[in-house]
């Protein structure tokens, strides 16, 4: 069984309930369209699990087949120093077509960014490391593909498409009332 | 059944282009990573070469170097391998067919191809570690990074 490594944790970008009865990991690629399609699926179990659900996003772009993929996520690292990770994360996958430079200071501006500061933080090794860090903790954890899920942990098999997806989290949660907390 | 840990992998020489033959012999010294796959364009194995190409910088940092092998043809191999810009060759265990997969007890007769299996070999070309994944099933790259990371830090 292939499991998260390392655990979901503080210095994940986080959306949800920190102390949630399902901690939701997605290693995604802002130019893979499975993952595209993966985001609008993942906002509406954002919406449907409330407070039961704590989501977090890792990167793993394939940078082979998907050329703008690394530099998307720079731009997402980058506007995260800023506190404007989710923003530019939801501008990404929304715009998925669209990834050029010139688009990323373009999404840049609309999450009014500090425009220098962004451009010197997205080549910065410390936003190049982490991206290269998400890759390789997913790698190890058996990441096979984009997107890859780990539920509580554990590497996800099953269907990713919304009602498939749901039914499992909330059949966890109704059985996780029986267990120790998470 | 697939070769286990601790034989000596069985040598073999096979085109990894239409005029170039590689042997496994020459890459004693070097840790090896051998992954059988049943068919190039094939979706799973797509992602697994894909996910192998991605990884591949962190299988060199470890020591490691990565021959994919299935049983088709060399100018298959050519046009995927460009297609998926893979940047480790292909090896045609073309003719006889999949010969050095059924070395490896790695073959599948009723279907043709080699099973989706992994042998990490270490430097003097002894069995490491294998793994068989169910042939619809993406292994992924967990198995093999923690075989090589074994083998960097001497463990058994």
């Amino acid at each position: 069984m292939s499991r998260l490594r390392p655990p979901l944790n503080s210095q994940d970008h986080l959306l949800g309930n920190p102390d949630a009865r399902i901690g939701l990991v997605e290693y995604g690629d802002y130019q893979c369209p499975h993952c595209g399609r993966a985001y609008y699926m993942v906002n509406s179990l954002v919406d449907a699990l409330g407070e039961d659900l704590l989501f977090a996003f890792r990167n793993f772009p394939m940078s082979q087949v998907h050329p703008h993929a690394f530099r998307a996520a720079q731009a997402a690292e980058a506007a995260g120093l800023q506190g404007s990770y989710w923003k530019m994360h939801n501008l990404l996958f929304e715009n998925q077509q669209f990834l050029e430079d010139e688009d990323l200071f373009h999404y840049a501006e609309l999450c009014r960014l500090d425009l220098g500061d962004f451009a010197r933080d997205l080549d910065s090794e410390p936003v190049t490391a982490r991206i290269r860090a998400d890759f390789l903790s997913g790698a190890r954890s058996g990441v096979n593909g984009t997107p890859t899920f780990f539920v509580d942990g554990e590497r996800y098999e099953g269907s990713w498409e919304l009602p498939g997806f749901l039914a499992y989290l909330t059949d966890r949660i109704q059985g996780s009332d029986l267990r120790e907390p998470r | 059944m697939a070769l286990e840990p601790n034989k000596q992998a069985p040598d073999f020489t096979l085109n990894s282009t239409p005029d170039q033959r590689l042997a496994l012999r020459d890459f004693r010294g070097k840790l090896v990573i051998l992954a059988f796959y049943p068919a190039d364009w094939s979706p799973v194995c797509s992602d697994q070469m894909a996910l192998y190409n991605e990884v591949l910088p962190e299988f060199r940092r470890l020591g490691a170097e990565l021959l994919g092998i299935s049983v088709d043809g060399v100018w298959c191999h050519l046009a995927f391998s460009k297609d998926r810009k893979l940047r480790f060759p292909l090896l045609a265990d073309f003719e006889p067919k999949g010969e050095v997969a059924r070395m490896y007890g790695a073959y599948r007769p009723g279907d043709g191809v080699s099973e989706r299996a992994l042998f990490v070999l270490d430097r003097e070309g002894i069995i490491r570690w294998s793994y068989v994944s169910p042939v619809g099933i993406n292994p992924g790259a967990d198995g093999i990074l923690e075989a090589l990371e074994a083998l960097q830090q001497g463990r058994p």
